[in-house]
């Protein structure tokens, strides 16, 4: 194998590809590497950011999560809806977060407990949530009443919005939650043989619960920030989210069978994702391409992914 | 009457083992012939070779005097060999004329000639004595019948030999009786039938011939049954030279470890009750599917219980999962390292502590030196060949990966009894003994232990106390002093006639 062959299929490949994309980015672009742009990049990749590191152990584990756009939708809408009701935002932010426990732990339940499969159990939860979130707003757009509200989306800490310094928190803390810790190592293992797992003494049950509990609660932090930014609870706000976060953690290097995960992957997924957008809103390429061209770097994310099992396989 | 069927010099080799060395033997025309030896013996490589599964490595098969070239099962279809698995090859959701005619339904440009699809099947089915309607699916067969039609099949497609791998062991006594008269039918037709199986009264009540298998050897060849005896197949199935490469010796037992009463689950209807010291190794032995994983695993709380209780200690331990059996100090080494054991894709090092990491990680924040302490002492100590403990488990041999195995339990301290299921299956010499030693050395430390094993020589060599397992009860408790190979396979085979009792009692 020669050198860059090695450099690009080996451990940090995608890490490389994505700083060399970056520079060549950087260079041709005009106006991409302004602290203007590259704060409004990282605020569009926020939701996604957020809500990928949750996906990321739900993927590691072998599950597999449908209903996080309807639930960041529906936690959004139900915190600007308890809050115009209460006149409390942490009223509103604790609701939310019930909410969004609450449908993470049936997933849970249904999918640990009852045995059916992830993909069917969030297919019809996405729709369940999505189908209240409409239900409560009769369809509209609530409006936020509180002006508060909007400052934990337009706040500023050292010149860079909160939403931000929350996904970078976020990033840290699960980066450390998969590596550092029992539950995020049972996670990889019960996602690279749940049966060893269970013989080895691992709850799994009851990691696949919490697992996407946490999901259900991180969900509801993406959509409370997602309803202040767009200063309102929007019934069909995040459509079509789980497919940008899926796509954000394969890119990143997570197995779709389990077993494997790293932040660092993930996080470069999600920044992938973002700076494609990104630019191709500088360049005004229209948005019917931007389908196509996101589509495009999946597949070929997966492809090198591909390559990079099968490199390790012959080297084993 | 003529050779029709001839194995010439057949070998067969995989990683580690050499499955069949220079087997060579031929069957008549017209003649059922039995194929015995114990686990492991080459039997199924044998029929996974005349199958087209798999190539022998040297050797040949003629089938009425023609040298056979096949590479793949469809090969073997065509020159009518049909090897009949004990996992049945049928879609149950499709009927019984469908499943025969499977992949060359007859019709025109794609559109199925109903008529000629069931008209053709229930001729045939009449013609071979096979009562079961075509037209319905064969979801609702009961495995008896869904075996015929399996045989039907053959037949549908001019089989000429037709291997049945163990077809009794999942049928009444009443159901045998069937697929014995169809077989007897099929004989007269002139068809050569192989048959394996471990039942001797079978083997007896059906066969022309025999061949005995032994460590991949042709241990002998009887052109005609009538001429040996029951005994005679049985010392030729077992007699080999014992070498000692087990390294057993005397250890001094104590109390009353572990104590099993009245145990019993879905797979395992049986109650079975036994008990092991301190410091002894019980060796359980039995055939392929005499239940004996199914104990364990039952022991172990990984499947769950019907009744029974579990003791350690003389402490009964009231909950059946594989945590709280761990808490109780009993673990397991399963008997499937892939699929039950490793966790492919992740290193030695979290494969060693998955289960003990929870005792240096307060509040569930894994401490990454004692982690790496932990796995490093345990390599070395278990002596597992690696160049890190960061390697992925899947790099390592069979022999290291059971090691990293017991390093998981040992890891945990406080394990007072360990079961561990073909302990060296796939393993090879040298790691073999190594993990002997290792369950003496834990043996001698007071642990109590129970061997699973389908190899006799290794129960033999290595355990204190057998119990002999069969189809689900144990049928012997044999000690040391009294171990005799020919009593404890004759305790481990099936007899037909106690079988036929039992289950016309539970008809009652």
């Amino acid at each position: 194998m020669t050198s860059l062959k090695k450099l690009l299929l080996g451990e940090q490949g995608l890490v490389v590809i994505f700083a060399l994309a970056f520079l060549v980015v950087s260079l041709t672009v005009p106006n991409f590497l302004t602290e203007r742009n590259m704060l409004g990049l990282l605020q569009s990749v926020v939701t996604i950011g957020i809500v990928a590191c949750t996906m990321m152990f739900c993927l590691a584990s072998r599950d597999f999560d449908l209903s996080v756009g309807s639930t960041v939708a529906f936690s959004g809408m139900v915190a600007v809806m308890a809050s115009n009701a209460t006149g409390s935002i942490l009223l509103g932010l604790v609701a939310a977060l019930i909410c969004g426990g609450l449908v993470g732990t049936v997933n849970g339940v249904v999918i640990a407990r009852f045995r059916i499969n992830a993909l069917i159990t969030t297919l019809a939860t996405m729709q369940i949530v999505r189908g209240l979130a409409l239900i409560a707003s009769d369809g509209r757009a609530v409006g936020i009443n509180d002006p508060s509200f909007y400052q934990l989306a337009l706040s500023r800490f050292l010149g860079i919005p909160t939403p931000i310094w929350v996904m970078a928190l976020f990033f840290v803390a699960f980066g450390f939650l998969l590596n550092r810790t029992v539950f995020g190592k049972n996670t990889l293992a019960i996602g690279g043989n749940p049966e060893a797992s269970r013989l080895a003494g691992v709850d799994v049950a009851r990691m696949r619960i919490w697992i996407f509990a946490l999901q259900g609660l991180v969900c509801a932090v993406a959509g409370v920030l997602l309803a202040s930014r767009i200063t309102s609870g929007q019934p069909n706000a995040a459509t079509g989210l789980e497919l940008s976060v899926i796509s954000a953690c394969v890119l990143g290097g997570v197995s779709l069978a389990g077993g494997r995960a790293a932040m660092t992957g993930v996080i470069v997924g999600v920044l992938i994702m973002g700076i494609a957008e990104n630019v191709m809103n500088l360049l005004n390429i229209q948005a019917f391409y931007q389908y196509v061209v996101r589509g495009l770097i999946l597949l070929m994310a997966v492809l090198l992914d591909n390559l990079r099992s099968s490199a390790a396989g012959r080297r084993a | 009457m003529q050779d029709f069927l001839e194995f010439r010099t057949i070998s067969k080799g995989y990683p580690g083992v050499q499955a069949l060395s220079n087997v060579s033997f031929s069957v008549r025309k017209g003649a059922v012939h039995g194929l015995m030896g114990e686990n492991g013996a080459g039997k199924s490589t044998l029929i996974r070779v005349l199958s087209g599964d798999q190539s022998a490595d040297t050797g040949e098969i003629l089938i009425d005097g023609a040298q056979q070239h096949y590479r793949s099962v469809r090969d073997a279809f065509h020159a009518g060999v049909i090897v009949i698995h004990q996992e049945l090859q049928l879609v149950p959701e499709l009927t019984v004329a469908e499943n025969l005619w499977l992949g060359r339904f007859p019709g025109k440009a794609g559109v199925i000639d109903r008529q000629q699809l069931t008209g053709v099947v229930s001729k045939k089915l009449a013609e071979i004595g096979i009562d079961v309607d075509p037209s319905v699916k064969v979801a609702s067969l009961s495995i008896g019948e869904r075996q015929m039609v399996e045989i039907a099949k053959a037949v549908m497609l001019d089989a000429r030999v037709i291997a049945l791998d163990e077809p009794t062991s999942s049928l009444s006594s009443r159901e045998s009786e069937i697929l014995f008269s169809l077989i007897d039918r099929l004989r007269a037709n002139g068809t050569v039938i192989l048959y394996v199986s471990h039942r001797l009264d079978e083997i007896f009540r059906l066969c022309d011939s025999l061949t005995v298998l032994r460590d991949g050897k042709l241990a002998a060849h009887h052109p005609d049954i009538s001429k040996v005896t029951r005994d005679q197949i049985i010392s030729e199935m077992v007699g080999r030279e014992i070498a000692n490469i087990w390294g057993w010796r005397e250890r001094s037992l104590g109390q009353e470890r572990l104590r099993v009463e009245n145990i019993s689950g879905a797979k395992l209807r049986h109650p079975i009750s036994f008990s092991v010291r301190r410091g002894e190794i019980l060796g359980f032995f039995g055939l392929i599917g005499a239940g004996r994983s199914e104990m364990a695993r039952l022991v172990y709380g990984a499947d769950a219980r019907n009744g029974g209780t579990v003791s350690v200690d003389g402490v009964t331990i009231t909950a059946d999962s594989p945590p709280h059996s761990i808490r109780s100090g009993i673990v397991l080494c399963p008997e499937d390292r892939k699929f039950d054991g490793i966790v492919q894709g992740r290193s030695i090092e979290e494969n060693m502590t998955i289960s003990s990491r929870r005792h240096f990680s307060p509040f569930g924040i894994i401490n990454p030196k004692k982690e790496g302490a932990l796995a490093d002492k345990f390599i070395a100590k278990l002596r597992v060949r690696t160049p890190s403990r960061r390697q992925d488990i899947i790099n390592l041999s069979g022999g290291n990966q059971q090691k990293v195995i017991l390093g998981r339990w040992l890891s945990e301290e406080g394990v007072k009894v360990l079961m561990i299921d073909e302990p060296t299956r796939g393993i090879d010499v040298g790691a073999k003994s190594e993990i002997y030693e290792i369950l003496y050395e834990l043996a001698a430390d007071g642990m109590a232990i129970v061997v699973i094993s389908s190899e006799l020589p290794e129960v033999m060599g290595i355990a204190d106390r057998i119990m002999v397992m069969c189809e689900g009860r144990i049928a012997a408790d044999i000690p040391r002093a009294e171990f005799d190979e020919r009593r404890i396979l004759a305790a481990a085979l099936p007899d037909v006639q106690n079988a036929n009792t039992l289950s016309h009692a539970q008809v009652r």
